[in-house]
């Protein structure tokens, strides 16, 4: 969103409640929009964008609600250290059920956030010093230096206030070093694992982030009603605060609030209009709702507020200069620290006899080879050679059967992708894995995520700028450098096949590592985009990359690696130079089932990759 | 508590454990086919309950209404598609399923009812009600986005299960509702309890129903797509076996499983049009403890959650809802560690 609608939107917030004749109906309606919006505006991080369902969010508001309720009323003691306790009690509900669900697939996290919200339901209406099933009445207001907030006028400013600041806090968070890991959590985590983000770590700060905001919505909550009772903490209010995210927006904090605004809205037309429509007692808003939230999800996933914006700038047509990396706010940072590099030509990665099997199918048969410093190894062999098995091997995200791989003297057996990452290993994949949603220059941001360490408490309050600003300035230098500083700006889901390709290698080089590992890079590209691939990469390695590619494009390969590994049914059949391999008969016959010679040799593009062989 | 307490609180979680395992069995199935989080199979309970509720006091449940509006739109989505290039043929079989068919149960049950009918012939008509709603309910709500993500597939059941419930209040009311005329009157002693007839029927009901599951999964061409698509879903379409065809079958399926489920339970439990949530999450309580996975991990999880909630009523009744429920987190904890160990494997 641009500046000036939150500037129109804050003051017409602002201006509402002094319009001479506005019923206290409206202000009150607007309370509630605005304490579900804090609910929406968590579960825009933690559902929209971080992809974990919760329908349990009431559970977390309920906390916020009886905390508070209890200590003011039993206890007699301030709003605030309700405020307090409740903060403290959901901070460890969430932490707890955090460890429990979140390892597990996404799925059960959403079932025992059902299950949690009805225990506590049931708490809540049996639990005698909570006031059972009648609740907790009488519970004071808050009051700001002896002034108690018990208008409905008053406590609005309160609510409105928290919630631009919960707003704030969301924005910041999503644009931040944590935002990126947050956004690869949906679709992308083994690519941001290999990236070395440790994806668990955030998905408890999402979790925690969307339970706190409940937690405070509660807080107001109780304090705006000034009673409280287990039946707005079910799980059918759970479920609601979900629908006010999926109508609203996936992806975005203000999308959320016109979510809540929206839900409730309408559940207040209908509850208005149907009795007058039907003489018996109904639950007509449960009907709109699941048919709503069924016709959402199959005609507009993004939810309405992406419709509502581009309405509006199509109305408002935006002009004006576009960013660029020199104008950009971080263009002066400084530069980020580079890890010491390895000799040119001393050994990098060695691979010692590595096997796999699948049972009785022996995928990889003790393959041995290494990567000198500077060089481009080329890993090739027809269709189901084994190529992409040994590959997952050396990554890590295949365990060995048996055999040792040792990078920098370091073995790299049974390490996890996000340990691979840490000593300087960093991968492409065989399909593009680039967050679509997101821009190029973020995108390639992920792949510098370990070296800088900005914590996501720092990003909500808007302090991790300088870690921030050299992360996107270091995307900005590896775009430049592989030649995709025009598209920086662009969504990576726009780019050409190509383009996006050579930004995995920019996210990559991101990394600061001292080995690309490449999985068929030209897979699927045009005969031009493999040339500027190419030129990439052989760039690169006059820059002294090592890179170990595995491909299948014959030409590719031929031009532009200082040595080959052939496999064959799982074995390695030969190693050599280019020209080499080229001459090998097995290789020969490997590729073309031992077709005649002559006919090989006179194979035009054997020929003409033999003529270019400069680098070996 | 003595001994005698125990056994009768036994018997009890075993009568509602059964159904709980036959209810989790479905929903292992629902997933393991259609990656559907089947929430609203808790829906199917009430309704095929509730409507043979109203049946057996002769009056004509309003559900039948909802059947032919599923059916129009079901209908009217196909006659699109063949719009849209599908082969017309189809149109005929659509024609029987959501239109010819509904209008018969439709007229069928009032003036069947007329007649003063048995007991068993309205648990019959109850199922015809209510049991096509499952397949259409997969057409209209889940087909479009079959290829979504497991959580998108979620929210649109807890979508669904709202609408029901919306509608549910609509046809049945709110009281509650519980059949006291047995299927069979009588009681016989058995290992020193006295077990009436009914609630023997309910556990061989379920027997029959998980034999006749296992006998179509083991020993049908449908039984064995389904087992193909639940192991592999790219490879089952790719030899053939529509994600159309798996899903209308197994929400056939589901949908039966919750009928027959709700047609038994009301015969000892009063059921209200919201109880069916509460019902199903009880079977997937039971369904989680087989990681989702496993059938007769599943079943045995339910029997279980049968059991511990009947001594619970016993115990500490306020509470019996939070003990079940509970149950779930030292499952989630112990499915957490193990599948932690698969992923480093």
């Amino acid at each position: 969103m641009k500046k000036w609608p939150v500037l129109v939107f804050i003051l017409l917030l602002a201006v509402v409640p002094l319009i001479p004749g506005v019923p206290e109906f409206w202000i009150n309606q607007l309370n509630a929009i605005g304490i579900a919006s804090l609910v929406v505006i968590g579960l825009v991080v933690l559902t929209g964008v971080g992809g974990l369902t919760s329908f349990g969010q009431a559970t977390f508001v309920g906390v916020g609600a009886y905390a508070t309720a209890w200590l003011t009323t039993v206890h007699a003691q301030s709003p605030w250290l309700g405020l307090i306790l409740g903060i403290l009690l959901t901070l460890l509900l969430a932490f707890v059920l955090a460890q429990i669900t979140l390892r597990l697939s996404g799925h059960y996290l959403s079932l025992a956030t059902i299950a949690v919200c009805l225990i506590f339901y049931y708490l809540y209406g049996n639990m005698p010093f909570l006031g059972r099933h009648d609740g907790i009445p009488g519970i004071p207001p808050i009051s700001f230096f002896g002034y108690p907030l018990l208008q409905a006028q008053s406590i609005y400013y309160l609510i409105w206030f928290v919630v631009l600041l919960a707003a704030w806090t969301g924005i910041n968070l999503l644009n931040s070093r944590s935002g990126r890991a947050i956004r690869s959590l949906k679709n992308g985590e083994k690519m941001a694992q290999s990236f070395g983000v440790h994806t668990f770590h955030y998905k408890v700060i999402a979790f925690i982030y969307a339970a706190v905001l409940a937690g405070l919505a509660g807080w107001l909550y109780a304090h705006e009603q000034r009673a409280v009772s287990p039946s707005t903490f079910g799980i059918n209010y759970g479920i609601e605060y979900l629908f006010m995210m999926v109508v609203g927006s996936v992806a975005s904090v203000w999308g959320g609030i016109f979510g809540a605004a929206v839900i409730l809205t309408l559940k207040d037309q209908i509850q208005d209009i149907a009795p007058r429509l039907f003489d018996t007692s109904t639950n007509f808003e449960l009907i709109v709702f699941g048919v709503l939230v069924v016709l959402v999800l199959h005609h507009a996933r993004d939810g309405l507020w992406p419709i509502v914006t581009g309405f509006f700038s199509s109305l408002f047509r935006k002009g004006g200069a576009r960013e660029t990396a020199a104008s950009s706010w971080w263009s002066a940072a400084p530069l980020l620290d580079k890890k010491e590099k390895p000799q040119k030509d001393s050994t990098l990665l060695q691979v010692k006899a590595i096997r796999k099997q699948f049972g009785g199918l022996v995928a990889v048969n003790d393959i041995d080879f290494s990567v000198n410093a500077g060089q481009i190894v080329g890993l090739i062999g027809p269709n189901g050679a084994g190529k992409s098995t040994t590959f997952n091997l050396i990554t890590g995200v295949l365990p060995l059967t048996s055999g040792a791989i040792v990078f920098r003297d370091k073995p790299l057996a049974s390490a996890t992708a996000e340990e691979i990452a840490r000593l300087g290993i960093a991968r492409s994949f065989q399909h593009t894995q680039l967050l679509p949603q997101m821009s190029v220059l973020e995108n390639v941001a992920l792949g510098a995520h370990l070296r800088r360490s900005a914590g996501a408490l720092r990003s909500l309050l808007r302090l991790d700028r300088q870690d921030e600003a050299a992360l996107l300035r270091e995307a900005a230098i590896q775009l430049e450098r592989v030649g995709l500083a025009g598209s920086m700006y662009e969504l990576a889901g726009n780019l050409s096949l190509g383009k996006q390709r050579i930004v995995e290698v920019a996210r990559a080089l991101a990394l600061d590592p001292s080995l690309l590992l490449l999985d068929e890079p030209a897979a699927g590209l045009r005969y031009l985009e493999k040339q500027e691939l190419a030129a990439v990469l052989s760039a690169l390695r006059d820059e002294g990359m090592s890179i170990l590619l595995v491909e299948h494009d014959m030409d590719f390969v031929m031009k532009l690696t200082n040595h080959l590994v052939v496999m064959d049914f799982g074995t390695k059949i030969a190693e050599g130079t280019p020209a080499q391999i080229q001459q090998n008969e097995k290789v020969l016959q490997a590729y073309l089932g031992g077709l005649d010679d002559e006919v090989i040799v006179d194979e035009p593009p054997v020929g003409k990759a033999g003529n270019n062989e400069v680098h070996a | 508590m003595d001994w005698s307490i125990a056994k009768i609180l036994m018997q009890d979680g075993i009568v509602t454990g059964v159904i709980y395992a036959l209810l989790a069995v479905s929903l292992v199935l629902v997933f393991a086919v259609t990656r559907i989080i089947l929430i609203v199979q808790g829906e199917f309970v009430t309704y095929g309950a509730l409507s043979f509720a109203l049946m057996a006091d002769n009056q004509v449940p309003g559900n039948r209404w909802l059947l032919v509006t599923g059916g129009v739109l079901v209908f009217l989505r196909e006659l699109w598609l063949v719009f849209r290039g599908k082969p017309a043929a189809t149109l005929l079989g659509s024609a029987l399923f959501c239109l010819i068919l509904p209008l018969a149960v439709f007229f069928a049950v009032p003036a069947v009812l007329a007649t003063e009918p048995s007991l068993w012939i309205k648990a019959l008509l109850a199922l015809l009600l209510v049991v096509p709603l499952g397949p259409m309910l997969y057409k209209l709500a889940y087909e479009p986005i079959a290829e979504s993500s497991v959580l998108a597939l979620f929210v649109v059941s807890i979508a669904v299960h709202f609408a029901f419930v919306g509608m549910g209040l609509v046809f049945f009311g709110a009281e509650g509702r519980l059949v006291s005329e047995p299927f069979f009157d009588g009681q016989l002693e058995l290992f020193g309890l006295t077990w009436t007839y009914q609630s023997l029927f309910v556990i061989a009901m379920t027997v029959v129903i998980i034999v006749a599951l296992w006998l179509f999964f083991g020993y049908t061409l449908y039984g064995k797509a389904l087992r193909a698509t639940a192991v592999n879903r790219r490879g089952a379409r790719l030899v053939g076996i529509s994600t159309s065809m798996s899903g209308f079958l197994t929400f056939l399926l589901s949908s039966i499983v919750g009928v027959l489920s709700g047609i038994m339970i009301v015969s000892f439990i009063s059921l209200t049009y919201e109880t069916g949530f509460m019902i199903g999450l009880k079977g997937f309580v039971g369904a989680i403890i087989g990681g989702l996975m496993s059938y007769p991990i599943a079943a045995a999880g339910a029997l279980l959650v049968g059991i511990i909630e009947s001594f619970s009523t016993f115990w500490a009744s306020e509470y019996k809802e939070v003990i079940v429920f509970g149950l779930i987190i030292p499952v989630l904890l112990i499915l957490s560690v193990t599948s932690r160990h698969d992923e480093e494997e």
